[in-house]
């Protein structure tokens, strides 16, 4: 049994570099405990950037359910839509967008109405120090400064692109990057001094770069639904497990790598 | 010995060496311009390493190279006056007959036109004018083998090499090749040395033999000379011959095989004795009238046809070739195993001083 | 496609020797084989949207991918010519120390992710690389989030498959040629150029192929090292995977024009080669 599935479609070049030690350790699943309480395996497909803290919130509910065993699939949130819709055996999904949780509602797929646990927002990402003295997006604009953003195709590009517009700021910049994690690599190799992500991405990169916070970002914040799925082959669990996301104790888990409540 | 001081010797003055592993070349060679030179020997000999070795397609690990005074042992190939025949032609195969030839007078400094003007009289003396824009593939095998000679030749070298210039040709192209060759070599000015396991090839070819087995010259001499007086069991073989060594003493050479043979020649110490495969008589019972006095007990060990005869290989006492008609054998009903008696008369037996 | 039964009538075909057939031990996995190649390649056709299909071929921002594609892939195929047939040579020609070692180290982009190797391009050329931070000292030229940096990113991944390819090519020829062409006068530079290199020119040319099909088709390392921007940096891969995120059908229009190009490119020089060798 895989404890943590991770898959990284861009990012493994992240991980290369990061290392980041994820490894969940507990004993192996033993059979439930006869109390009626959640049991056996439950499968979360989750948007990358939760990561960290649905790993640390799995362990907890392992800890909390002996028996019970938590196995992630965490990327893109469009790639994990797209999966669930073509019939991915999950229990639960969190999506980093509610346009990409739409897709999965409108195949009737959820069971019950996603509820928003978590926010997002952008955050400008620059080195240690910030040696160019960035401080607002209109600085994004200076001649000279390499800047990547994401690609509008994902969600951070796309809330980027709203924070831009809304502070009528223009900025060339040198790539649109296939997700966040790609785009925080590239300021943390130094080969970009700025990159728009979010401020989880600031916050879980430590103090390999530093963030930059914006007013602006509070026009394109980042709503995270999560959602108990129609088909969930192991519904009991994955219902204990979106509680334990939605609970004070979750959202302290989720504010802790940066997330605002919703 | 120069009979001028003053002017450097011409022509080649070799000692080559070159080591390989257990394998050891050391033979010495040298030809005066318009020398023709074959290498003969068994495969395996090191006959085309001595070739190797002159162009500087393999190094020497001793000895000396010179070529018309010149010191060539540390010279690399394409800075050497030499030009190679190889067994197989090596024609470039992208190339035209004629860019095949004007290929050396390219590399060394001739202009492109004329390059291809001296390529293409080289063509025209070797009968090939009309085959200057074929691709080798479309060659015949003499017809390639000139080109290779032109191509060879278009770079005016001092020391011509061609390894085994015939063996790739059929037997019937292989006369017309090899009398057209020897009008060619004998037009050449400059030293030429072929390599060459047939007998007959350096016999027509050559003007002076060198034998060469296991890495050494064992004999050398005009190509008569070797046929009549063979020092070694492979040029005996070759030229047709059972030789044998041993001891002369009168009439008598006690062989070092064992039984004696009786000769006309009265002779004293080391000795060749040798008689060829056709004077052999080979009887089913031990004959009691027959005058030879040469008889030994045999056994066939094997038997080969070529052209309307029969060679019979046997072992026994003195091992030896008898050649035979088909009739004889069916009449005597050879066959491997058979016991014989061999008989051969002292007076077609031929010895001389080892 | 059909699969003929063996004992289909055959009358319309050339009798053939008794026995000669194709055995079937040959035959069955040929086209197991064949089958797993084309039917996903099969299923992007069928599942193509054919009737968005104009409008997204005639979208400016496809014609800069695939033209900035084909460019990139021919330029890193020909700078794999310069550097690998040489290479190839000195691997299959000359004898040195830890030479099987040079040629594992060769192929060794072959088995890294290319990702992993955008990366390591990253930490050699980027503007903080060993070699990176010489080029913008002494020249000021950054490669990352350019257009050579998609050329040096697919080289890097198109350069082994050349090589392998040309060695394997020049074990295969006669080197005996070269040894004639010494004879003839011709150094050995000479004779590479003016006899080994044509001889080898169909091995050259199937590296070449495979090279230049690899490059097209990068997206890994390119898009780690190079970056994304429309018209600089994104060629048709990239435009492909970004589209897949929330238009899967513009994705499959996008990598048919690639498979069209691509087919229709290799079929032709194909065609250009079994003719002039």
């Amino acid at each position: 049994m895989i404890r943590s599935a991770r898959r990284a479609a861009g990012p493994a070049a992240l991980a290369l570099l990061t290392a980041l030690g994820l490894t969940a350790c507990s004993p192996s699943s033993s059979p439930a405990s006869g109390d009626g309480g959640p049991s056996g395996t439950v499968t979360v497909f989750a948007a990358a950037s939760l990561e960290e803290s649905f790993t640390a919130l799995g362990e907890r509910f392992e800890k909390e359910h002996p028996g019970t065993e938590v196995t992630f699939n965490f990327n893109g949130s469009d790639s994990l839509a797209a999966g669930i819709v073509g019939g991915a055996p999950a229990d639960v999904f969190a999506a980093a967008s509610p346009a990409t949780m739409k897709r999965v509602t409108d195949e009737k797929l959820t069971a019950g109405d996603p509820v928003t646990f978590a926010r997002n927002r952008l955050a400008i990402a620059t080195a240690p120090g910030n040696p160019h003295g960035v401080g607002s997006l209109r600085d994004l604009a200076a001649a000279g400064l390499k800047v990547v953003l994401c690609d509008e195709t994902v969600p951070c590009g796309a809330a980027a692109r709203k924070a831009l517009t809304a502070a009528g700021v223009e900025v060339t910049p040198a790539s649109y990057e296939q997700d966040v994690k790609s785009a925080l690599t590239k300021v943390r190799l130094d080969e970009a001094d700025a990159a728009v992500v979010y401020r989880t991405d600031v916050r879980a990169a430590g103090d390999k770069v530093d963030g930059v916070d914006f007013p602006e970002a509070a026009q394109a914040v980042n709503d995270y639904p999560i959602a108990l799925l129609e088909h969930a082959p192991n519904a009991s669990a994955a219902r204990a497990f979106v509680a334990l996301v939605t609970s004070p104790e979750g959202q302290k888990v989720l504010g802790k790598a940066g997330f605002l409540a919703p | 010995m120069p009979k001028h001081p003053a002017a450097p010797p011409l022509g080649l003055d070799a000692h080559l060496v070159v080591e390989r592993g257990s394998f050891r070349l050391d033979i010495a060679l040298t030809a005066a311009p318009g020398d023709v030179v074959a290498l003969l020997g068994p495969n395996g000999a090191g006959k085309t390493t001595a070739l190797r070795a002159l162009a500087g397609l393999a190094p020497l690990t001793g000895g000396r190279l010179r070529l018309d005074g010149t010191d060539l042992a540390r010279t690399p190939p394409e800075s050497r006056p030499v030009g190679v025949v190889f067994q197989d032609y090596l024609l470039f195969p992208h190339l035209t007959a004629l860019d095949n030839v004007a290929f050396g007078p390219r590399c060394r400094g001739a202009g492109k036109s004329e390059a291809r003007a001296r390529a293409a009289a080289w063509l025209e003396r070797m009968g090939l004018a009309g085959y200057a824009g074929a691709k080798p593939r479309r060659l015949s095998g003499g017809q390639a083998q000139r080109v290779a000679l032109a191509r060879a030749l278009a770079t005016e070298p001092r020391l011509l090499l061609l390894d085994e210039p015939l063996a790739a040709l059929d037997a019937r192209t292989r006369l017309e090749v090899r009398a057209r060759l020897r009008r060619h070599l004998a037009d050449f000015e400059a030293v030429a040395i072929l390599v060459t396991h047939d007998p007959l090839d350096a016999m027509v070819l050559a003007d002076r033999l060198v034998v060469v087995e296991h890495g050494r010259v064992v004999q050398e001499g005009a190509p008569a000379d070797i046929a009549r007086h063979p020092r070694t069991e492979y040029i005996a073989q070759l030229v047709g011959l059972n030789l044998y060594r041993g001891l002369a003493d009168g009439h008598t050479v006690r062989l070092d095989a064992g039984p004696e043979v009786s000769t006309t020649e009265d002779l004293s110490g080391p000795a060749f004795v040798a008689f060829p495969p056709g004077a052999v008589t080979l009887y089913r019972d031990r004959p009691t009238g027959s005058s030879a006095r040469n008889l030994w007990r045999c056994e066939v060990a094997g038997l080969e046809s070529h052209g309307d005869q029969i060679r019979v290989e046997l072992t026994g006492e003195l091992p030896l070739a008898a050649d035979l008609t088909a009739v004889a054998v069916a009449e005597l009903g050879l066959h491997p195993g058979a016991p014989v008696w061999a008989a051969v008369k002292a007076t077609q037996t031929h010895a001389y001083p080892a | 496609m059909t699969t003929t039964a063996p004992d289909t009538p055959r009358k319309a075909r050339r009798p053939r020797a008794p026995g000669r057939g194709v055995p079937l031990a040959l035959l069955a996995p040929a086209l197991v084989g064949l089958a797993f190649l084309l039917v996903p390649l099969l299923a992007l056709v069928v599942r193509a949207p054919w009737r968005d299909l104009p409008e997204q071929l005639t979208s400016p921002a496809v014609w800069d991918a695939l033209r900035l594609s084909l460019v990139c892939a021919t330029t890193a195929t020909a700078l794999s010519l310069v550097v690998g047939v040489p290479l190839a040579w000195l691997l299959a020609r000359t004898d040195f120390p830890g030479r099987s070692l040079v040629r594992a180290l060769v192929t060794l982009p072959l088995v890294l992710p290319p990702v992993v190797g955008g990366v390591a391009l990253l930490l050699a050329l980027g503007r903080n690389g060993i070699v990176g931070r010489l080029l913008d000292e002494w020249f000021g030229v950054t490669l990352p989030f350019t257009t050579a940096g998609v050329v040096l990113a697919e080289t890097f991944v198109a350069l082994p498959f050349l090589v392998i390819s040309v060695e394997g090519t020049l074990r295969a020829a006669d080197p005996r040629f070269e040894e004639a062409a010494a004879t003839l006068g011709a150094s050995r530079f000479t004779a590479f150029r003016r006899v080994t290199l044509p001889l080898i020119a169909p091995g050259v040319a199937a590296g070449a192929v495979l090279a230049w099909a690899r490059a097209l088709g990068e997206f890994g390392a390119t898009i780690t090292f190079a970056g994304n921007f429309p018209g600089r940096t994104q060629t048709m891969p990239l435009a492909v995977y970004l589209a897949l995120q929330n238009d899967p059908a513009a994705a499959i229009a996008l990598s048919l024009v690639l498979l069209a190009v691509s087919v229709a490119v290799l079929a032709g020089l194909r065609d250009r080669w079994t003719r002039a060798v």
